[in-house]
């Protein structure tokens, strides 16, 4: 790849990570496994100035429960995720999410921190920690994942602002996800994480707006009893897909609601 | 023939260890002092008037030599770049094709200014100051509009769009609709294609101004092609320039013509008397290397009703690009029909030029002729495997000239079908597909029983039309001590030539394989060559090595009968040993013959050495063919398609090396199913800008998406050369996109729809279900 010209400084610690974003303000960005970030550089569609790497930070990828919390470290690689037997038992979803990510390489260099920070609509995780009413920890404050994902790739994260890790409810009641893809590696077309939790099931939808997209309407139907083929029918007013390279919109509603139905038939299924 | 068996021998490819372990030598391993890195700044319109070009602050940016535009190249770079000789009489207008636009862009991607600098990195930050006002003009892109009288033109004062209009009569196609009892007409479009290959395009050009010699490495698939025409353009002899393709990662037939950067890196290095080295970016491989296919189809079929092929009508719209590169074919398949009828409207757009991709032509030819005949088979309620068994060219009709003349030299068609309907289970699929379709569910199986065209070429065939001979030259030297050189005009970027060539040589020659060395793609080390394109290395290239290693034997036999004191005809040459008749315990073998070639005490008028070299002109063309079956079961809900099983039984001939004949068809399979499925050139709705600029959104599968191939192979020599062989480097592609379509459609016919353009994304199959129900 041949980027444009940048800056590169190797954070030792979150602190160390916030000193650099603050000196450098708009002009950095911050370096976690680069999946995102560095396929944009190849193609100069991002110039950053600065590169702030965190991947040296040490215990930003750890694992664990709190209680009724599965906390995710920052940068904790998809392959790991799709491999902690933490994950596993607390939220098997999450490594099921992580086992569809990209490819081997993807996996094993891409890190949940990055995901949430890119707040990419087509990122599996964000539909999971906004369905899961998942929260977002910085090196500031807290957010709610409900008030995280703002706009296409726009969070609420502000310019110094470092992802150190993510607190999913433990859940691992009845689950499934579907990702459509017309190649293994490929991002989702549409992707929908159906998780039934003690308080009913919740309905995640990846890549099918602006931002990731809960199923409130079909979680809704779900609670009054209504069947899988029912409830994928409240799909549409999740989300709203856009026509691109991809395939249209009408096709995504279509598909959205096919997958709605099958993931609730596997999910159910599955026992 | 086989001596010592090498032909036909199951061994590893001997290029590989070097490969894989990361010591070939490509383009980018290159590193000459001095050198400097090419940028080259691309018209981001597909059509544009230049108005100005600033490269002040190019020319300031750090490390920058040099920023050239048009006006530095006209002095020391004439003429244009070819067009492709295309087997088309009558070309109406071929743009001239200088290799930097001057005053008009014409592709997106078309080279307007050119930065060197001391890195890669240096060379794109001026790359981006360049600052150029473009005044964009209307593009042409779309086929059906471009021949409309009063379309935009590609080329500003042209007449109109059209690059040639050619008829290819092949009997009497009014006679032969006429007497047909149903006509069918359908519009097929061949989208076009990226012909990605692993390593993209690339040159370093070193201009020594002493002499005016330059030496440009490329990765190229005909490195004398390229020293033809570009040393022309610099205005030196071909005697000054040496191109040298070592390592080349694949070409697929978009590394067959020289490229504008060639030209380019050879002035650059001229002007600026360093070193230049280009490496395309796979962003810029996707703009600006030809891309393959793009062709509109508008077909009729004429048959009677119990299934017999009577006429094929075809009109191609051929979407040449910019500027005109080469062609497609047409055909009958192997069926006879009494009449095949063509016209190719060669057509000028603004996008870059469309050239050969693996099969250039024929599977385009192989999917129009047998979706036809699966139309025929699905309106008349026949079995498509019925319909073809009906209309074969029988295996008592070879040689069988077809419609166009061109003469068919054997074929055993039926018996490649049969095998592969034993091995799909033929009779319990269509049984378990009746039973799926009462449970809602679409499974399809779809044919391609398919021949090809290959061995470019008989200088009869391509004379008349392009005035060229595309022979092929080799030169096999044996050395003092029994080891052998042997220069090839084809060139080898993944096909195995080291092994196969090796292979041929170790029996002809009788001598051992490991003492075989096999030289290729230097200019300065091989005869003129013809380079490696359209299956043709082994059937023309392979052929005139073995005509090479005949001479040196006859050679060696003369001379062997002067150290016997023994008359010619009694000595025998076996496995590399000469002896006489009679006396096989004293011999010699080839290695003591040559070492005495080059001594003292030859018979009288013999000159010292062993060596020969032959230019190889073929009688025919050779004709492989074989039997595809695909089955898929599509999804009607997501319209995916999900391809189950890949049967292809095939037939090349005689096989020099059944492992690199099955890494062939393994390869030319997936980029058939590639096409069916998922790869396609995107434009926007305005035309020119490319959607598909990644492999984000242009779709590469993998292996992951590749179903296991199920593959097996009858064998019929081809009379046409001495090993009896054909080619297979193309085959898979040329079968596999019309295989997976007619499953598709196979699957599909329930609902009613009769076709499904490529690739068969799932949303296109998705709208079509839809339609169908409503």
């Amino acid at each position: 790849m041949i980027p444009a010209a940048f800056e590169y400084t190797a954070a030792a610690s979150v602190d160390e990570a916030t000193q650099a974003l603050r000196k450098y303000g708009e002009d950095a960005k911050v370096l976690a496994g680069g999946q995102s970030l560095i396929p944009l550089m190849r193609l100069r569609l991002a110039q950053p100035a600065v590169l702030v790497d965190i991947g040296r930070i040490s215990g930003l990828d750890g694992i664990r429960r709190e209680n009724g919390t599965l906390v995710v470290g920052a940068l904790a690689r998809h392959a790991e995720i799709q491999s902690s037997g933490e994950v596993r038992s607390s939220l098997p979803l999450l490594a099921e999410l992580a086992t569809d990510v990209g490819d081997n390489q993807v996996r094993n260099l891409g890190t949940i921190g990055g995901v949430v920070a890119h707040g990419d609509a087509a990122g599996d995780y964000n539909a999971l920690a906004l369905m899961l009413d998942a929260e977002i920890v910085t090196n500031k404050r807290r957010h709610r994942a409900a008030d995280f994902y703002k706009d296409i790739f726009t969070t609420a994260l502000e310019p110094d602002e470092v992802v150190t890790e993510v607190r999913f409810p433990v859940a691992n009641g009845r689950h499934a996800y579907l990702k459509f893809r017309r190649r293994l590696f490929d991002w989702a077309i549409a992707g929908v994480a159906v998780q039934q939790t003690g308080s009913g099931w919740r309905v995640g939808y990846v890549n099918l707006g602006n931002t990731p997209r809960r199923g409130t309407a079909v979680e809704q139907a779900l609670a009054q009893g209504a069947s899988p083929a029912d409830a994928s029918n409240q799909a549409g007013s999740a989300i709203d897909p856009v026509d691109d390279v991809r395939a249209s919109a009408v096709y995504k509603r279509s598909l959205a609601a096919t997958l709605t139905r099958r993931a609730l038939e596997t999910a159910s299924a599955g026992g | 023939m086989a001596i010592t068996q090498m032909i036909g021998a199951h061994i590893q490819r001997r290029e590989d260890p070097k490969l894989i372990t990361g010591h070939g030598n490509y383009i980018d391993d290159m590193r000459l002092t001095g050198m400097l890195h090419m940028s080259v700044v691309r018209s981001p319109f597909p059509h544009a008037r230049i108005r100005t070009i600033d490269v002040t602050d190019a020319a300031k940016s750090p490390g920058v030599h040099a920023v050239y535009t048009a006006r530095d190249f006209k002095p020391v770079l004439a003429g244009g770049i070819p067009a492709a000789p295309a087997f088309v009489p009558d070309k109406k207008q071929v743009p001239n094709h200088y290799p930097i636009a001057e005053s008009e862009a014409c592709y997106q991607g078309e080279p307007v200014a050119v930065v060197l600098a001391d890195d890669r990195y240096l060379a794109d930050d001026a790359a981006q100051l360049v600052s150029i006002e473009y005044d964009p003009l209307p593009a042409v892109t779309d086929l059906d509009r471009a021949i409309e009288p009063g379309s935009p033109t590609a080329h500003e004062g042209a007449p109109d769009n059209i690059a040639w209009d050619a008829v290819f009569p092949g009997g009497d196609i009014d006679a032969a609709m006429a007497e047909s009892e149903v006509r069918l007409k359908l519009r097929i479009t061949q989208q076009r294609l990226f012909p990605t290959a692993m390593e993209t395009r690339g040159c370093v050009a070193d201009w020594v101004p002493f002499g005016n010699r330059v030496t440009l490495w490329s990765s190229t698939q005909v490195p004398h092609f390229l020293r033809l025409f570009i040393s022309g353009a610099l205005g030196i002899t071909e005697a000054q320039m040496r191109v040298v393709a070592n390592d080349v990662g694949g070409g697929f037939g978009a590394k067959l013509r020289p490229y504008p950067e060639e030209y380019l890196a050879c002035a650059g290095s001229r002007l600026i008397g360093r070193p230049v080295k280009w490496i395309e970016t796979r962003t810029e491989s996707q703009q600006a290397t030809t891309h393959g296919r793009g062709q509109i189809y508008d077909l009729e079929v004429g048959a009677l009703r119990d299934g017999t092929l009577v006429g094929l009508r075809i009109t191609q719209l051929l979407d040449a690009g910019a500027y005109v590169g080469v062609f497609g074919s047409f055909g009958g398949g192997c069926y006879t029909f009494k009449a095949v009828h063509g016209r190719s409207l060669g057509i000028l757009t603004n996008r870059v030029s469309t050239d050969p991709y693996r099969g250039a032509g024929r599977p385009e030819a192989t999917h129009l002729v047998e979706r036809m005949v699966d139309l025929v088979a699905g309106e008349l309620g026949l079995d498509p495997v019925e319909v073809r068994r009906k209309n074969f060219i029988k295996p008592e009709a070879f040689p069988h000239p077809n419609n166009f003349g061109l003469v068919y030299d054997s074929g055993a068609y039926e018996k490649t079908l049969d095998r592969a309907l034993e091995m799909v289970g033929y009779g319990d699929l269509r049984r378990r597909q009746k039973e799926l379709r009462e449970q809602g569910r679409y499974l399809g199986i779809g044919l391609s029983t398919w021949v090809e065209i290959c061995g470019i070429g008989p200088s009869a065939a391509t004379a008349p039309a392009a005035g060229v001979a595309l022979v092929e030259s080799s030169a096999v030297r044996v050395h003092p001590t029994g080891s052998v050189t042997v220069s090839t005009g084809t060139h080898s970027h993944g096909q195995g030539h080291e092994t196969t060539f090796a292979q041929i040589v170790a029996d002809a020659l009788g001598v051992p394989y490991e003492m075989i060395d096999i030289k290729h793609g230097d200019t300065g080390e091989t005869p003129f060559g013809y380079g490696t394109y359209g299956s043709r290395s082994l059937a023309v290239g392979g052929i005139s090595i073995l005509k090479s290693c005949q001479k040196v034997v006859e050679k060696a036999k003369r001379l062997a009968a002067h150290i016997f004191e023994a008359a010619e005809e009694d000595v025998v040459f076996d496995q590399g040993r000469f002896y006489v008749k009679g006396s096989p315990d004293n011999a010699k073998v080839m290695g003591e013959i040559a070492f005495a070639s080059y001594g003292a005490g030859l018979p009288e008028g013999m000159e010292q050495g062993m060596e020969a070299i032959t230019y190889f002109d073929p009688p025919n063309f050779v004709w492989p063919f074989g039997a595809h079956i695909c089955v898929v079961e599509v999804d009607a809900e997501t319209g995916a398609v999900d391809l189950q099983r890949y049967i292809a039984v095939d037939d090349c001939g005689n096989v020099i090396n059944p492992m690199i004949v099955e890494g062939q068809l393994h390869g030319g399979i997936a980029q058939g199913i590639s096409q069916a499925l998922f790869e396609e050139v995107r434009y926007d709705d305005d035309g020119g800008q490319l959607l598909t600029g990644t492999f984000l959104d242009y779709l590469v599968p993998t292996m992951a998406e590749m179903p296991h191939y199920e593959l097996d192979r009858t064998v019929t020599p081809s009379p046409t050369n001495e090993l009896g062989v054909k080619g297979i480097g193309e085959a898979g592609t040329i079968a596999a996109s019309a295989a997976v379509i007619n499953a598709v459609c196979d699957a599909l016919s329930p609902l009613g729809i009769k076709h499904v353009e490529m690739p068969a994304r799932p949303d296109r199959v998705w709208s079509l279900i839809q339609e169908a129900r409503s």
